[in-house]
């Protein structure tokens, strides 16, 4: 029998030179006449231990962490094979602290299997939720999606289950499922790293959706920044037509579903959903005014279901082992997990699956490990560019949808970004700002004109410029933007323009640096 | 488009109009074709933007107003090789600006623009979902993470290598 080594192909692995490790040990073992099945896997989320490689022992997976290609012969040497002893050996992955204590459940497979390989993802529970989902009514399958409490992932945190209803409701010839794999927040990967690493899943739990509301054809709209993904998606989603759980037949059930993965091209505002809706449809990425809801009138007119892939990724479990099952997990009105995402300036990076209820210091602090560049932390955006900037004095607030709001702030889709005391947050609020005039559909004026505006007047406050007044008039500006604003684009971009004004309102006091500079000069 | 229509294509039109007739039957196929044009002509000439617009039975206007709206397409084609060069929050925290000064500075490239020698187009990009690798890049595609000037420094030279 051949030994099996994992090697991630998920893109984080190989922005860090995994194809390289996977080849120099193909070589290697060639070279020593051992026969090894590589299989490439996604990832364990352990990004800051990529390129990890794991080698399948008697004891269980065993983990070599941050190998570079130089490294195969020594690993051969120190018989890694049987799970040898090496500096990088970091024991069984499993039993790592990182792993140990995250409650994976929509994240389970990701990193364990083969991606593309269907026979892997039946071996590790695959296809039960959709089996289960078979066997009952499509009213009972979305009213346990409702019984679960799953709320949506990709940030407004509506109830899947109640948007489900109306599609399920709807009369239509024809119903769609969108999947919203878009992700453009920064310090956001969960999404890329299901569709690299365990890419049935969402296939699952989107064919779940199409049985419970009746939509026989679904997409998968991703983002083009994620090439990978794509590819990944591509060819997972040909590989369940070709085993019978897509088509025209899924599973023998004589119930028809299927779909395809479909390329943005580059506009943040494509993820709002309306947006995206046009965009599929061929058009400018416009956002289109609600109602009619998507749920009513989506994609081409008809119902649509359009959720993120961390709530269609989510079905499968909640369906495989009920929705109390699930509830269980959570705090409040947040039931079940999240998969957040550790990024920024920390020495450990990743992703984390946890209940609802963690709080920003446990995940930046005990997983994150502090910053990487070891200064002091300073500020953490928690929910990517239109997220609040939480000052040390708040990390204890817990994750979860209403805290966050009750703290200013809001979830969104489950990143977490670290700031060192080296950070401007001036300089993140004019960025907020200028982010939103890049982005900008460009329908509404508060949020095409205004964010344009937003820019000049942080300049001016920072340049020392009539301070006073022009810290009013960012106010105003705000104000404009949140209520009148057609999205959370517009709508949203003045809430990390006041964190940073509310918590490190010094930093929009600072002496104008060229009165700075001025003064150094004088003796 | 201010384009001369004398002017000899700088494309091949029956392979356009082969791309397009492959996907024009697709749900919603406008994006599908100006990728899969993009991909075979490294870029979307305005003289394509009729054919797909015909074959998909919309105005003109609408085909034209999709390809603007969308910052992947180029009305003319990129460098020999494409660096994209993360700015967003979480590249930033880990020093992207300096890096962008780097490369302003040693090595001429500026984001938006290619070099005189049409080897190089440096982009900007908000974000590649490697905010645990910050700073990341794509080159050519392909991700890059945990960058700094001199791996920055060792990349470009190998680009370099790669077209000589
Ligand atoms: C500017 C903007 C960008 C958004 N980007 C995304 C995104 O990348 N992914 C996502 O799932 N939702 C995104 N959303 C939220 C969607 O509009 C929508 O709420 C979501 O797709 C619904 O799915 P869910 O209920 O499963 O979260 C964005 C919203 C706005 C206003
Ligand atoms: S708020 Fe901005 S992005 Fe949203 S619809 Fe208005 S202009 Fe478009
Ligand atoms: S212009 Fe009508 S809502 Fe903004
Ligand atoms: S912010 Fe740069 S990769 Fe996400």
């Amino acid at each position: 029998m051949s030994a099996r080594i994992f090697v991630p192909a998920d893109s984080s692995a190989l922005a860090v030179g995994a194809e390289a490790v996977a080849r120099a040990i193909a070589k290697e073992a060639r070279a020593r006449g051992l026969a090894v099945e590589i299989v490439r896997n996604g990832s364990r989320g352990m990004v800051w231990l990529e390129p990890l490689v794991e080698v399948e022992t008697p004891q269980g997976r065993i983990g070599y962490g941050q190998v570079s290609a130089g490294d195969a012969p020594a690993l051969f040497d120190a018989g890694f094979l049987q799970g040898g002893e090496h500096p990088a050996r970091l024991g069984k992955v499993e039993d790592l602290d990182w792993m140990a204590r995250q409650q994976r459940l929509t994240f389970a497979r990701c990193g364990v299997i083969d991606p593309l390989s269907l026979e892997d993802y039946r071996a590790h529970g695959g296809f039960d939720g959709l089996k289960r989902a078979l066997a009952m009514a499509p009213a009972e399958v979305v009213e346990e999606v409702v019984d679960s409490g799953l709320r949506g992932r990709g940030g407004a945190g509506f109830p899947t289950g109640i948007k489900w209803r109306t599609v399920a409701g709807a009369e239509a010839d024809r119903k769609y499922v969108v999947c919203n794999a878009d992700e453009g927040d920064s310090g956001t990967f969960a999404d890329r790293m299901l569709m690299e690493g365990d890419p049935f899943t969402l296939i699952e739990g989107m064919t779940i959706a199409g049985l419970a509301t009746g939509a026989t054809k679904g997409f998968v709209y991703i983002r083009s920044e994620y090439p990978h993904a794509f590819r990944a998606m591509q060819r997972a989603i040909d590989a369940a037509r070709a085993g019978g759980w897509l088509g025209a037949d899924v599973a023998g059930s004589g119930r028809a579903f299927d779909m395809e993965a479909r390329l943005g091209a580059g506009a943040y505002v494509c993820g709002e959903e309306t947006s995206l809706l046009e965009s599929l449809e061929g058009r400018r990425g416009q956002v289109r005014a609600k109602p009619p809801l998507p749920a009513v009138q989506g994609l081409f007119g008809k119902p649509t279901v359009i959720n993120n892939v961390l709530s269609l990724a989510s079905v499968p479990w909640i369906l495989a082992h009920g929705a109390k099952a699930y509830a269980d997990f959570g705090m409040g009105r947040s039931r079940g997990t999240q998969p957040f995402q550790i990024a920024g300036n920390v020495k450990r990076g990743g992703l984390v699956e946890l209940a609802f209820g963690v709080t920003i210091r446990e995940l930046v602090e005990d997983f994150g490990g502090g910053t990487a560049s070891g200064r002091k932390l300073r500020a953490v955006q928690v929910g990517g560019p239109l997220g609040a900037y939480f000052p040390e004095a708040l990390l204890d607030t817990p994750l979860d949808y209403e805290a966050m709001l009750a703290a200013k702030g809001m979830l969104g889709h489950g990143g977490l970004v670290a700031f060192d005391d080296s950070v401007d947050l001036a300089k993140q609020a004019r960025f907020a700002m200028q982010f939103c005039a890049i982005e900008s559909c460009g329908k509404c004026t508060p949020c095409r004109i205004g964010s344009t505006r937003g820019v000049e007047v942080i300049d001016k406050i920072v340049a020392g410029v009539a301070r006073d007044k022009n810290r009013e008039l960012l106010l105003d500006l705000c104000d404009a933007m949140t209520d009148g604003s057609l999205c959370a684009l517009g709508g949203l971009t003045p809430m990390p323009v006041l964190s940073a004004l509310t918590h490190f309102s010094e930093d929009f006091e600072r002496k104008a640096p060229a009165r700075q500079a001025a003064e150094q000069v004088r003796p | 488009m201010g384009q001369d229509t004398q002017a000899p294509l700088s494309f091949d039109e029956g392979r356009a109009l082969e791309i397009i007739g492959g996907l024009a039957h697709l749900e919603g196929a406008m994006l599908p074709i100006l990728h899969a044009l993009q991909d075979a002509f490294g870029h979307i000439d305005a003289r394509m933007v009729p054919l797909v617009a015909s074959a998909l039975n919309v105005s003109r206007a609408d085909a034209h107003g999709a390809v603007s709206f969308y910052h992947d397409f180029r009305d003319a084609p990129a460098g020999r090789h494409v660096l994209r060069i993360c700015r967003a929050e979480s590249c930033q925290s880990m020093g992207c600006e300096r890096l962008v000064e780097h490369l302003r500075h040693t090595h001429r490239l500026t984001p938006g623009e290619t070099t005189a020698d049409g080897a190089l187009t440096l982009e900007n990009v908000y974000c590649l979902g490697q905010c645990a690798l910050s700073p990341a890049a794509l080159v050519d595609g392909e991700p890059v993470g945990r960058l700094d000037e001199k791996r920055l420094d060792a990349l470009l030279g190998q680009l370099k290598g790669a077209r000589a």
